[in-house]
């Protein structure tokens, strides 16, 4: 589904949260499924299915729960897919049905977290001796060698460690940068996603004060610099 | 003159394009004279454009196998 993907390339220069409404390819896309079109359901399973998994994963316990939450998240799909009003983009109307199956099937299991009480981002605190005092940095970044997203990408290791990445960033963490950054959400789509507020989504992705700790974003580029 | 700890508290709202003009203009000034925040802005976009273009995990055929049938009884 290469189009979605490069749907995505445009957030850098993003403006804020505005609800994004379905593009004609998301509108293309719904018509062709429900026209029974085999192979444009298995190009967007293809491209979403692991990443319904993981968001999945933010609130269920282990893999298989999360597997069998995407699946019937596909069930869901299909089932509402007639009613798709296109007033967000396909793949935020997917997640969203993903993150209602997981809220409710954590809550069955009696591991009830709403995605707001999961805390914010547990890294340490930022550590004072990356500044000096007069605010510069002590200890700056050291030039990266990569100077382009391709240039990381063709090494299969570093996929594979960006993909561990994901998966050892905390939960709340994890979600927000799977939603922005891995699948392009704009911050008002990914707010409804997880439910929580869009004060909240920006503390989650960056940090609340000088002094806390990290967001998720500083959290992913450091570790994905060591990819 | 913002320094470069400010910077690092404002890069998310750079990249979002939620500075307004006149925070903007003081980042890119620092940005126009400070080599180490230029690093720091290009690394951090490097790598969120990166995690935007991983290629899809392969999915095992027999969960695909399973959602196809689901398509097919849809
Ligand atoms: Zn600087």
């Amino acid at each position: 589904m290469r189009f979605l993907r490069r749907a995505t390339s445009a957030r850098d220069q993003g403006t804020a949260a505005q609800q994004r409404a379905a593009s004609h390819q998301d509108r293309a896309l719904v018509v062709r499924l429900l026209a029974r079109d085999e192979a444009a359901f298995v190009s967007l399973v293809r491209t979403e299915h692991e990443s319904l998994v993981r968001l999945a994963l933010v609130f269920v316990r282990n893999r298989a729960t999360a597997e069998e939450v995407a699946q019937d998240t596909w069930s869901g799909v299909l089932a509402g897919l007639a009613g798709f009003e296109g007033r967000s983009s396909l793949r935020a109307w997917i997640f969203q049905i993903c993150s209602n199956h997981a809220m409710r099937r954590s809550a069955r299991e009696a591991r009830s977290t709403p995605f707001s009480a999961l805390g914010g981002p547990d890294e340490p605190a930022v550590d004072a001796g990356r500044f000096e005092a007069d605010g510069h940095w002590a200890h700056p970044p050291h030039a990266w060698r990569a100077d382009t997203p391709e240039q990381i990408l063709e090494r299969a290791e570093a996929v594979a460690c960006i993909g561990r990445v994901l998966d050892e960033l905390p939960p709340a963490q994890r979600a927000v940068v799977l939603l922005r950054d891995v699948e392009g959400l704009d911050a008002a789509e990914a707010c409804s996603v997880l439910q929580v507020s869009e004060a909240n989504q920006r503390v989650l992705l960056h940090r609340g004060t000088l002094e806390g700790p990290p967001g998720a974003r500083e959290a992913s580029w450091r570790r994905v610099k060591r990819c | 003159m913002l320094t470069c700890r400010q910077m690092t508290e404002l890069v998310t709202d750079y990249l979002e394009g939620r500075l307004s003009w006149k925070d903007r203009f003081r980042f890119q000034l620092h940005l126009g004279t400070c080599r180490h925040c230029r690093e720091y802005v290009r690394e951090m976009k490097v790598a969120v454009r990166a995690l935007g273009r991983l290629p899809p995990v392969e999915i095992p055929p027999a969960t695909m196998d399973a959602l196809m049938e689901r398509f097919r009884s849809w």
